[in-house]
């Protein structure tokens, strides 16, 4: 047997049944454990919204807390709500032409190249059903990698009340430090927007205390990490201004899309 | 028979390691031991992989024709790499995700690919199982020891709990920055390579050529 196992015959047989074997095994695996995997997608990306918002504690139910989020979808030319089914994937629109557009270089201080159409929100209500955050999905891209995060707000829409990114590559304890619990405390409070509506937010290079003019709009950087402490201002500008969430807030500042919102839900 | 196994076993750890006498499998141990955490799950993966894939290779190795061999294990290899990766994405999502495209790399670790060459393609499959096994722990040992050192100098923890307290968090320890960074793993692979070989001196290869002793200048003239 050994003597006619390198026959061309052998050789084929030994290949066909290797793939046929291993491709079952890997079928298998791959299928039977899809619907644990999206589950612990969803429970990342829900986790995430409630760091951002600050509803997180470790040791809660994500699922529970998470009923009192609603997931919206937003216009992002006119800033309205539109209905979308709710697989929309955000992150695939943008990739597609059809349903997003191309920045150019000028405008794309986010280093996004693409934009999405529609964007998704989340509306965090308290017990009583009153708005209690704004929650916006930001990406950018900062040294290395794109980060990509939350961005959580007052029910003014001008107000910071947090910021979290869920992934990114940047250098652990360099721009890694994004995700310290202390430099993510410094965005509480801050506000977006100057008096005319105009984007003021920024991340500054030195310590920002209440004598630092226009202190409430600034942000302490990152030391030692110049290029994703620009790259996080970068990316907070343009999905503030008016390529990103810009006409949605300036109508939530009117109020406008919450009345509104029962009518079109 | 029985110190035979044992040998098979624990022959990998400290006699004939993996990392510092083959010197494979580098690349991961740079890339996942700045913290614990990963560190252990990527160990788990690999032991099981090599151990696996050792015995799956060794059981059809009469029937592997020889032009073929290497892409048979490969398949095999990249197979249960495939079903570990599925595995950790469904159980230990955190760490999958952390761990990232490093689980799919162990396809091309070479520990693995060298172990079923070197070992399952001429042994029954329990030996190969055994040997796959006891190199995996070659490697978990070599990983664990740096995972452990850069995560507590680098960070002041181990598994993610504090152990020291940051000067930034008003403690005294000035954590180190490079120990979180790849490099920081060659330093401290070279080390243990010396550590090892001060030893067991037996592992100190044979200079591969001897420098002759000086010559004077006059003798060129």
């Amino acid at each position: 047997m050994s003597a006619n196992k390198e026959s061309v015959g052998k050789t084929l047989l030994v290949a066909f049944l290797v793939c046929v074997v291993c491709g079952v095994v890997v079928a298998t695996a791959a299928v039977s454990l899809r619907p644990v995997q999206s589950k612990n997608q969803l429970l990342d990306k829900r986790m995430n919204i409630l760091q951002a918002a600050g509803l997180y504690q470790p040791g809660v139910d994500v699922n529970e807390v998470f009923k009192s989020i609603e997931r919206r979808f937003v216009d992002i030319d006119t800033g309205e709500y539109v209905e979308m089914p709710e697989s929309y994937d955000q992150r695939k629109a943008a990739k597609d032409p059809q349903r997003s557009e191309r920045l150019s270089g000028k405008e794309d201080i986010a280093g996004i190249k693409s934009q999405a159409n529609v964007a998704e929100v989340f509306l965090a209500r308290g017990d009583n059903g009153d708005l209690s955050r704004i929650i916006l999905p930001v990406h950018g891209y900062g040294l290395w990698s794109t980060l990509y995060g939350f961005l959580a707000l007052e029910p003014d829409a001008n107000t910071v009340s947090g910021l979290g990114f869920y992934e990114h590559g940047e250098t652990p304890g360099l721009g890694g430090e994004v995700d310290n619990p202390k430099w993510k405390a410094l965005w509480e409070g801050k506000k977006l927007y100057g008096e005319q509506g105009e984007v003021e937010i920024q991340v500054v290079k030195g310590a920002v205390d209440s004598k630092t003019p226009n202190a409430e709009h600034k942000v302490d950087g990152l030391a030692g990490a110049t290029l994703t402490s620009n790259g996080v201002s970068n990316l907070l500008r343009f999905w503030v201004g008016e390529n990103g969430f810009g006409p949605y807030l300036k109508r939530m500042q009117q109020g406008e899309v919450v009345e509104q919102q029962e009518g079109d839900a | 028979m029985a110190e035979k196994t044992k040998d098979i076993l624990l022959g990998p750890i400290f006699d004939n390691n993996p990392i510092a006498l083959q010197i494979l499998g580098i690349c991961s141990a740079l890339a996942v031991t700045s913290n614990l955490s990963t560190t252990v799950t990527m160990c788990i993966a690999l032991t099981t992989v090599t151990a696996f894939s050792n015995f799956f290779v060794s059981s059809i190795r009469n029937y592997i024709p020889s032009s073929i061999r290497i892409i048979v294990q490969m398949t095999i290899i990249a197979s249960l790499v495939i079903v570990v990766d599925q595995f950790l994405k469904a159980y230990a999502y955190g760490i999958s995700k952390q761990l990232s495209v490093f689980v799919g790399l162990i396809i091309t670790n070479c520990i693995v690919m060298g172990r079923a060459e070197a070992f399952a393609m001429k042994n029954p499959p329990i030996p190969s199982f055994l040997d796959g096994v006891g190199n995996g722990l070659g490697y978990s040992v070599i990983l664990l020891g740096l995972g452990f050192i850069r995560e507590l100098l680098g960070a002041g923890s181990l598994f993610g709990h504090q152990i020291l307290t940051k000067a930034a968090d008003g403690g005294w320890f000035v954590t180190n920055g490079m120990m979180l960074l790849p490099p920081s793993a060659f330093f401290l692979i070279g080390l243990f390579i010396w550590a090892i070989r001060v030893w067991k001196p037996e592992q100190v290869e044979e200079d591969t050529f001897k420098m002759k002793p000086h010559t004077r200048v006059s003798d060129a003239f």
